[in-house]
């Protein structure tokens, strides 16, 4: 799909859309006007697809620095009056907390929504925690979605509510919603028209504990006004008639369930909940009174479950109520079909016929996630271990980050001993060097070093703390798709804009060791690497290098491509390119007379060259493919 | 009608893009269809499923164990890690050329016989067929993709004619390689041996 689509003015034409790309498409129906953002995984693409069109749809976007930021942006622009959305993952509302708690409280002018992205099984997440919980912490309205379409329609329903209470709305997401592709059928586009103007109130927007505790008053009068509504909205419906069994669900598991039941054509109602907090009370004493079973089928917290019980208890309503918190459904992870359809054997008490193949036992090797062919992070982590090796350092305590180089955590490079969150790196290696005598040598990608390493570099400077740390500069933020930040010179609007020079900012903290090296130029990285291990205090290392998927991708758009391969009559096995550089392309195989020799894959190699130059005996070759 | 589809391989091997290009095909002929992917971090080498589900009133962006009518194995070991999803009468599309992770050299785990690997699926429907070879001789490897979906194109069970797959891939893919992807695509077709 061209993301220009996304802007075309055609009510009633259908696109195949990814969740976040219909959640754009949304954004463009109710006349957002400006969003922000820090990318991070399952909510990028977001981003992604602003970056191309937010000029052309005439909105403001930013790459903010970190959540806070982009929350803090998003805010002021919705107190001027604005349409304004900020979206992050669930840990990045973490992050975003501290504003997100006073939102609530101060409130907005214009419409503010506040989308969380939430990875139940953590694809590419440090926790599954669910942040429905973040709804009730702040007491914000909370809406769900649950696929593409929903994505679109309930986001610009999030709008009206957000303006209706003047309240900002959590928009929560996960992973299966925010990254399925489906069918989206477009409505019409809102017109704007605006100009943000801030009418100044201090008693309204600034929040002294004289103010705030009027407002904490006021927040909860309002939550009063939403409930009214939402026990009718139409974000919450039911489908189907019983009088025996009711299903309470919502999010991404409401789909298993309604094809579980189609599928084996069961009598049951479900009330499909969209608008979750605050909790329509009074929507579900009407439906549970009316059934005997009531079913609650929503991934993670009890959350759904915990309020459904609330209502029968203060309602006196005898009914028996299946979910997590008596066994029948799990609290970890994403649920899927096989899930919902073990929980209603026994719920039901029915037996479902699964036709599964069962594919006799092979082991299999595992393939986790690796470093791509031709990533400088492999470059820089084969310079880090061979600069320990060679200085006989057994025990130093790497401390790394948030990004794509988390996975140096393999072997046979091992870097990666202690992390806790975007950021960490630095923080936690002034710990350890304070605990411990041992050496330590922390790592983070360029974006997190924007994003939250500052603070602590300036704690290690301040403190005295002996680390080396490096910044794996590759131009971008990858790991999620990517994106720019403040290191490189374009922003969201796909403008040019200054940028910030890392080395210099890191010398104008006052550190003195700081050095910027080519990972692909092993052999300096080497000594680069010695050389800060042995300096006492804080020495930091710029490893600079553009990321490999950014550089293929420019030379296949140019048609220029080469590989690298091995010369057998030269290859004497040594393993150090398969075994210690152990990039993915390269492999072993036992061939037919017996012998195992080392190959690169040429179709995932893609040409960096590093492996030839770390051969001691010349036998990996370029070879330019036409 | 309701067709179940995975497709596992390995990142770089262009299975979201193939995967795509069949939803985007499922649009273009009227079909109702829900795709889940994977995103994340270490975009080649690790291991990637799309799974598809295409039907009036299908809603579940995952398959059940045995919901699986096709898989589309572009990985002799991922195709065979992910069998559970398919059942008894399922047709699966297999790419022979193996791509054999680190974890062999570096931790000595076994990669099987490919061999070994049909041999365990021989009461399947099973298409096999060298697809990154396919691919070479159409101009590149980076094309496997598109022989895989010339051969898926031709399964009796698949919901959607060839031309309008052929549709979507151009709509899809860079002008500038559409000779090598079409003609990958032809090879996959009438390397099917159905």
């Amino acid at each position: 799909m061209k993301y220009e689509n996304i802007l075309l003015d055609e009510s009633g034409r259908r696109e195949f859309l990814l969740g976040n790309e219909a959640i754009v498409r949304g954004a463009i129906e109710a006349g957002v006007d400006f969003a922000s953002t820090y990318p991070g995984t399952p909510s990028s693409e977001i981003g992604n697809v602003l970056f191309y069109i937010a000029k052309k749809a005439g909105m403001y976007f930013e790459f903010s620095t970190n959540e806070k930021v982009a929350l803090e942006v998003s805010a002021a622009a919705a107190a001027s009056g604005l349409r304004s959305m900020v979206f992050f993952k669930h840990v990045g509302l973490n992050v975003a907390a501290d504003a997100f708690m006073s939102t609530a409280y101060v409130g907005t002018n214009g419409g503010f929504v506040i989308i969380s992205a939430d990875d139940p099984s953590m694809h590419s997440s440090q926790n599954e925690q669910d942040n429905r919980y973040y709804a009730l912490i702040s007491g914000m309205p909370m809406v769900e979605p649950s696929d593409a379409q929903e994505m679109k329609d309930f986001l610009k329903e999030a709008f009206e509510i957000s303006e209706r209470h003047k309240l900002p709305v959590l928009f929560r997401t996960t992973t299966r919603v925010n990254h399925v592709r489906g069918i989206v059928e477009y409505g019409e586009i809102k017109r704007k028209n605006r100009e943000g103007y801030f009418k100044k109130n201090p008693s309204k927007y600034v929040i002294l504990p004289s103010s705030a505790r009027r407002m904490h008053r006021e927040l909860l009068e309002k939550l009063k006004k939403v409930e009214e509504e939402v026990n009718s909205s139409p974000l919450n419906r039911i489908e189907g008639e019983s009088s025996e069994i009711g299903v309470i669900t919502s999010g991404v598991a409401y789909n298993y369930i309604h094809d579980a039941v189609k599928e084996l054509g069961l009598k049951v109602k479900i009330l499909k909940l969209g608008f979750t907090h605050p909790f329509p009370r009074k929507l579900v004493k009407d439906f549970i009174e009316g059934v005997k079973k009531v079913i609650i089928v929503e991934e993670l917290e009890p959350y759904l479950e915990k309020e459904t019980r609330l209502v029968a208890q203060i309602n006196g309503i005898d009914v028996d109520i299946y979910g997590k918190l008596n066994g029948y459904f799990p609290r970890v992870y994403e649920y899927n079909p096989d899930v919902v359809k073990e929980a209603l054997e026994k719920i039901l008490d029915i037996k479902i016929e699964r036709n599964a193949y069962f594919s006799a036992p092979i082991e299999l090797p595992s393939r986790p996630p690796v470093l791509c062919p031709g990533c400088p992070h492999r470059a820089t982590y084969y310079a880090a271990m061979m600069a320990l090796k060679q200085l006989k350092i057994k025990d130093a305590i790497i401390t790394t980050d948030i990004g794509c180089y988390t996975l140096g955590i393999q072997k046979p490079y091992e870097m990666a001993d202690y992390l806790l969150c975007m950021g960490s790196s630095i923080g936690t290696a002034v710990g350890f060097s304070k605990a411990t005598k041992q050496k330590v040598i922390g790592f983070v990608g360029d974006s997190t070093f924007f994003h939250a390493s500052i603070p602590g570099l300036i704690d290690a400077y301040h403190n005295r703390a002996n680390v080396v740390y490096v910044v794996l500069d590759n131009r971008t933020t990858a790991m999620t798709g990517h994106q720019p930040h403040p290191g490189l010179p374009v922003n969201g609007m796909g403008e040019k804009s200054p940028y910030v020079d890392i080395e210099k900012l890191v010398r104008g903290i006052g550190i003195d060791f700081v050095k910027t090296v080519d990972p692909y130029n092993v052999k300096e990285t080497i000594k680069v690497f010695k050389e800060a291990i042995q300096h006492e205090g804080i020495a930091v290392i710029i490893s600079q290098r553009e990321c490999a998927l950014l550089w293929d991708a420019r030379r296949r758009k140019q048609g220029e491509w080469w590989i690298y391969q091995i010369n057998q009559d030269k290859c004497t096995q040594c393993s150090l390119c398969s075994d210690w550089l152990a990039c993915a392309a390269i492999f072993k195989r036992t061939d037919k007379d017996g012998k195992v020799r080392i190959y690169i894959n040429d179709a995932l190699c893609d040409g960096c060259g590093v492996c030839a130059s770390i051969c001691p005996f010349n036998a990996i070759e370029k070879k330019v493919i036409k | 009608m309701k067709v179940g589809i995975v497709y596992a391989g390995v990142g770089g091997q262009g299975v979201l893009t193939a995967s795509s290009i069949v939803g985007k095909a499922a649009l273009l002929s009227g079909l109702n269809v829900v795709m889940s992917e994977v995103h994340g971090m270490a975009q080649r080498g690790g291991i990637v499923v799309t799974e598809m589900k295409i039907g009036r009133e299908v809603k579940s962006p995952l398959l059940g164990s045995g919901e699986a009518d096709i898989v589309v194995g572009f990985e002799p070991v991922e195709v065979y890690r992910i069998l559970h999803k398919a059942h008894p009468g399922s047709y699966v599309v297999v790419n022979t050329e193996p791509i054999i992770p680190t974890t062999v050299s570096i931790q000595g785990e076994r990669y099987p016989e490919v061999k070994e690997i049909l041999e365990k699926m021989k009461d399947l429907k099973v298409i096999s067929l060298e697809a990154t070879e396919l691919a070479r001789q159409a101009g590149g490897a980076i094309a496997t993709n598109m022989v895989m979906l010339g051969a898926l194109a031709k399964i009796p069970a698949f919901p959607i004619k060839k031309e309008t797959l052929i549709e979507a891939l151009k709509s899809t893919i860079n002008p500038r390689y559409h000779e090598i992807n079409l003609k990958a695509f032809e090879l996959g077709y009438n390397a099917s041996s159905l």
